[in-house]
């Protein structure tokens, strides 16, 4: 096959590497079967290599480095879905993708599969460094200042078995986007990076430390504006080290960094920060631009040629079919190249289950980003995925494509476009199933021109106060409860994730499942009736703060 | 107890080992004990009559120790040995040495076999991050091996 456009191209050492880590873990699993590894030691080390225990089997989380794959990695996952699993697979907010039916025996042939096309499951969980997220439209968008493929390849390498770092308090995420529109929800991430380009061409970081969702919502607070890319990775360092030595690890619940930031003050950490780096021998951790251009080099680039009417052809083709013209308006964002456009497939159809593909699917999710996008699939932290090169004149036959195999759901960034946790259907800390109450919201909404008619609306579901279906930066966060073995849910409203990141406040007392869906299809009545022009769901709720809300939700109960 | 030396450095064996606390008054200590919750700088007065500081891991998971060994490297330039004990597992060998441990007490279960410690020692030819150690470019990027 051709070099892959969009992500690291591996060689022979990187391939050795992987191949040393499978046997390390084929050596562990051995000891923890004879049992010179007792249970509480081996946890740790099988999380850092993506394998959890949920409620019924094993779950093995493999990573997908910021997102990116290639076609030839994609039909390793359907294959790995069709023969250990149950036909299907399901992509994380974390833009992973994970399979909940999985074998202990297995996970080591699973991994040399993986291996095999460059894959693997290292740091998907455990408290480590985990699989660095970036921009979904990185490298496509028109509205992007600086690529961050390249550096989240850096921070992929750089935190890879990190010595000093693989037994931190608790986990760590890392986010990084180079727009001016953050798609990557960095202010409630562990450490969020935003690039833009400095005066010397070469990127300036702005850096956000200890935002994160779970028990206790946080919104990251700016640590430094303009980190010099030389830096980078001192600055990374420095912040850990501070982290590893101070965060608190007498409790679970408060170990995360966005506790002791909290504990201290921003100001305390960043004095903290550069008192680690005025000891620091710099030159030591210093990011060359040599090391930077010899890790660009291995980033295939789309060579993006288009008919010079392409984008007239498909004007032409929204016109004539206002079917495609809906999907078109919701499922579709701007390239930096006039001729193509980002096409984004929503995994999310109505009634479905949020972020789940059958192994037919992924096959043919392959099939099409051959045809129409370099080979590169991406995977949102919305749950879905993204063709990031479509040329405009071809852009139809794509959506005709997809609707064959029932994936031209026209919905993304609308209200059927529903980020869910696992819930209690899989996972043992939850209170309550996610899965079907996101079902029952798509349904009820499951009329496209509604949703079109609605507009820009999210909703996100959780299941436990972990927070992993990010309720808390929902326009409508769901947050499962139990109240006396019945599962109820609680309505926050006001989240956002991106540019302009807030907390949702909660509406009012939990509501059992149906009462929840007919609760949200009264708020959503009360939007529709008292919008003004233009106004999105979130603007209104702004101008008119949340009483009417309230009371539209609470009105019949 | 029994000792594995993770590099060159061979291991000491030292009478008398004191606490951080105990360090001022005990001119003739040539060790410390370090708990993980103990700051590395409040050994600068001592550093020139040290010739060991050992790391104690409360529990494998408690990775303040390989800070502590970094800090006594890099902040310090302390170039005494230094050890780990307690509970840590031969899985951590790579990272103990690379962030400047010299040596380990084994422990006294099935961790403690040192075929266990050797082999996770040479696990990986190459890492992707610089470390403590004398190391040269692995390239592309940041991948490095050591230097012989």
């Amino acid at each position: 096959m051709s070099v892959p456009v969009g992500h690291y191209q591996y060689d022979r050492i990187d391939r050795d590497f992987l191949q040393a880590r499978i046997a390390e873990f084929e050596g562990q699993v051995k000891r923890r079967l004879d049992g010179t590894l007792s249970e509480d030691e081996f946890k740790p080390l099988r999380l850092m290599n993506g394998l959890y225990l949920q409620l019924h089997a094993y779950m093995l989380r493999v990573a997908i480095p910021y997102g990116i794959l290639d076609s030839r990695q994609v039909r390793k996952l359907g294959k790995i879905a069709r023969r250990y699993d149950r036909d299907y697979g399901h992509f994380t907010t974390r833009q992973n993708i994970q399979f909940n039916w999985i074998r202990l025996e297995d996970t080591p042939d699973i991994l040399r599969e993986l291996a095999e096309v460059d894959m693997h499951a290292i740091q998907t969980s455990g408290n480590c460094i985990r699989n660095v997220t970036a921009d979904e439209y990185a490298g496509a968008a028109a509205d992007e200042l600086v690529d961050p493929r390249v550096h989240a390849e850096i921070l992929r390498q750089w935190s890879t078995l990190h010595p000093e770092f693989t037994f931190l308090p608790r986990k760590f995420k890392i986010a990084i986007s180079g727009s001016p529109n953050d798609r990557v929800a960095a202010r409630f991430h562990d450490i969020g990076i935003l690039a833009r380009p400095g005066e010397d061409g070469a990127p300036l970081f702005r850096i956000f430390v200890g935002g994160g969702l779970g028990r206790t919502p946080v919104i990251g607070e700016e640590l430094f504006d303009s980190v010099r890319e030389e830096h980078l990775l001192a600055t990374l360092e420095a912040i850990l080290r501070v982290y590893n030595a101070h965060g608190r690890r007498d409790n679970i619940y408060k170990a995360r960094i966005k506790i002791l930031v909290q504990a201290i003050g921003v100001e305390a950490y960043r004095e903290a920060v550069e008192a680690e780096l005025a000891q620091m021998d710099l030159e030591r951790y210093r990011l060359t631009p040599e090391a930077v251009a010899a890790i660009r080099s291995r980033f295939a680039v789309p060579l993006l040629e288009a008919p010079a009417d392409a984008d007239a052809v498909l004007t032409e083709q929204r016109r004539a079919d206002p079917l495609f013209d809906r999907w078109v308006r919701s499922n579709t964002h701007v390239h930096r190249d006039p001729g193509h456009i980002i096409a984004t497939i929503s995994l999310k159809p109505a009634g479905g289950i949020p972020g789940d593909a059958t192994s037919a699917q992924i096959g043919r999710l392959a099939d099409l980003a051959d045809a129409y996008s370099f080979g590169e699939i991406r995977i949102t932290h919305l749950q879905n995925v993204v063709l990031g090169h479509v040329r405009k004149d071809r852009l139809r036959e794509l959506w005709l494509g997809l609707s064959e195999v029932g994936l031209a759901e026209a919905n993304i960034g609308l209200i059927g476009d529903i980020v869910a946790c696992p819930g209690l259907d899989y996972c043992a800390l939850a209170n309550a199933r996610s899965i079907p109450i996101a079902q029952k919201l798509g349904a009820r909404f499951a009329d496209t021109a509604l949703q079109a008619e609605i507009g820009a609306l999210r909703i996100n579901i959780s299941g436990c106060i972990n927070a992993c279906g990010h309720h808390h930066a929902g326009h409508i966060g769901l947050l499962g409860v139990d109240k006396r073995g019945e599962e109820f849910f609680q309505l926050t409203v006001g989240g956002q994730a991106e540019n302009g990141a807030a907390i949702g406040t909660i509406l009012g007392a939990a509501l059992p499942e149906d009462e929840t869906v007919d609760a949200i299809a009264r708020l959503v009545d009360c939007y529709l009736g008292r919008r003004e022009s233009g106004e999105t769901f979130l603007e209104t709720l702004t101008r008119l703060g949340h009483e009417p809300f309230r009371e539209a939700a609470y009105e019949a109960v | 107890m029994k000792l594995f030396e993770l590099g060159e450095r061979t291991a000491q064996v030292h009478d008398v080992l004191v606490t951080v606390g105990e360090l001022a008054d005990r001119d003739d200590a040539r060790a410390v004990l370090l708990e993980s919750a103990d700051d590395p700088a409040l050994l600068r007065p001592y550093l020139n009559r040290l010739d060991l500081v050992v790391l104690r891991f409360p529990i494998f998971r408690d990775g303040r120790g390989f800070t502590q060994a970094r800090e006594l490297r890099e902040y310090l330039r302390f170039s005494g040995e230094i050890r780990a004990e307690g509970h840590i597992l031969p899985d951590q060998a790579a990272f103990l040495r690379r962030c400047g441990v010299d040596s380990v007490v084994l422990p006294k279960n099935g961790n403690g076999d040192p075929g266990l410690w050797e082999k996770q020692l040479r696990q990986f030819p190459v890492a992707y991050q610089r470390s403590v150690l004398p190391e040269r470019s692995a390239g592309p990027g940041l991948r490095v091996e050591e230097a012989s």
